[in-house]
């Protein structure tokens, strides 16, 4: 019986049944917490889930390359998920090409911003090498940041997961940023956390309205661009100062 | 309705694989496929209801689609233990001084022109 027991354990632990039952119930599980908690910044769905699959992975030992795989079906919707943001962008393009000028030199600052502070912070504490050319493509999406990790000799996995950590900062803390500097316009808001946080910015975008949820889709695209071209030139820049 | 938006999703994504590895662009497959899908939405005119629903589907739970991937920071868990201060301190002062200055000159740069209302459905259920 115990042996049986173990058999179907061994067989149910590593296949995609368990590994996408477990990442939608801890998602429901989250999206449910932070409903009830009356939507507090802290209880985002993403990170409450991330915990709660992590906890369940190192309890019950089974490996995260295993759980990956199995979990490899909604990991790929991303793609599609991504080429999906076409269409809010479309119905907000009117108000796209009239503050063209304004995206692109909030664009370019705000890239060099992201990884250029990330980079001088993470040097100024004592960083390792690696740790800080992992963290510079940090606010593109994954694939594009894990892309660029790995041109400047950074460790492309562990940008994954700091891509991951700084979608979840800029989701919990950009919306408290914008009171503080009393940015209402959803333009500006969508754009600026879509920028700093990519696809779970924007999924936080989202919750403010479709405007802000398109400019948010926008920023995370056009700052996928921008850090494949600016974060190779501003590691070559400071190449002998902090690397 | 449904199957079929999917399929254009992943045409278009496919499309953007094909480019993005033919020219050897540094920008991955998706993100070029998002520009092919919103050149067709321009050359169309107008979104079918059934792209629109697809979208609004997929992006509704744009979020769960990181859990996979993110769940791998236990992986990592000894670097980010040596290393966490200056990592968070790192993650969380770039990530609030991109979003502040992102959206400081998005708002003074587009300030002279109102948002518009135009096809907005701004404060709607999320």
């Amino acid at each position: 019986m115990t042996a049986r027991l173990a058999d179907l354990w061994a067989t149910l632990a590593t296949s995609p049944l368990t590994a996408l039952t477990f990442t939608l119930v801890a998602y429901q599980l989250g999206g449910w917490l932070y409903r009830v908690s009356g939507r507090w910044a802290l209880l985002n769905p993403v990170l409450l889930a991330i915990l709660t699959l992590a906890a369940v992975l190192w309890a019950t030992g089974i490996p995260y390359a295993a759980y990956f795989d199995g979990a490899q079906l909604v990991h790929f919707l991303l793609g599609p998920a991504t080429v999906a943001l076409a269409v809010p962008l479309y119905r907000q393009f009117h108000q796209v090409r009239r503050s063209a000028a304004a995206l692109l030199a909030a664009l370019v600052c705000g890239s060099l911003t992201a990884a250029g502070t990330a980079i001088a912070i993470g040097w100024l504490l004592g960083a390792s090498r690696e740790t800080l050319l992992s963290l510079a493509p940090k606010s593109a999406t994954t694939p594009i940041a894990m892309g660029v990790a790995e041109q400047v000799g950074g460790l492309p996995a562990l940008t994954a997961v700091l891509v991951i950590l700084t979608g979840i900062v800029g989701a919990v803390l950009g919306p408290m940023v914008l009171r503080l500097i009393r940015v209402k316009d959803p333009r500006a808001a969508g754009f600026a956390i879509g920028l700093a946080a990519h696809g779970i910015g924007t999924a936080r975008a989202f919750q403010m309205g479709e405007v802000a949820g398109a400019f948010s889709g926008l920023a995370m695209g056009l700052n996928g661009l921008a850090t494949a071209l600016l974060v190779p030139l501003l590691v070559a820049l400071l190449q002998g100062v902090v690397f | 309705m449904v199957l079929k938006f999917l399929t254009v999703l992943l045409v278009c994504q496919l499309l953007g694989e094909v480019i993005s590895r033919a020219a050897s662009l540094p920008v991955p497959g998706a993100v070029i496929g998002m520009a092919v899908l919103f050149t067709g939405l321009i050359i169309r005119g107008a979104v079918p209801d059934g792209l629109q629903a697809t979208a609004d589907g997929l992006l509704a739970h744009l979020g769960l689609l990181f859990v996979p991937a993110g769940v791998g920071v236990m992986v990592y868990l000894p670097r980010i233990a040596d290393e966490y201060p200056a990592l968070l301190t790192a993650l969380i002062g770039s990530t609030v001084l991109a979003i502040a200055v992102t959206a400081l000159i998005v708002k003074g740069l587009a300030r002279a022109r109102p948002p518009d209302a135009r096809g907005s459905r701004d404060g709607a259920a999320p």
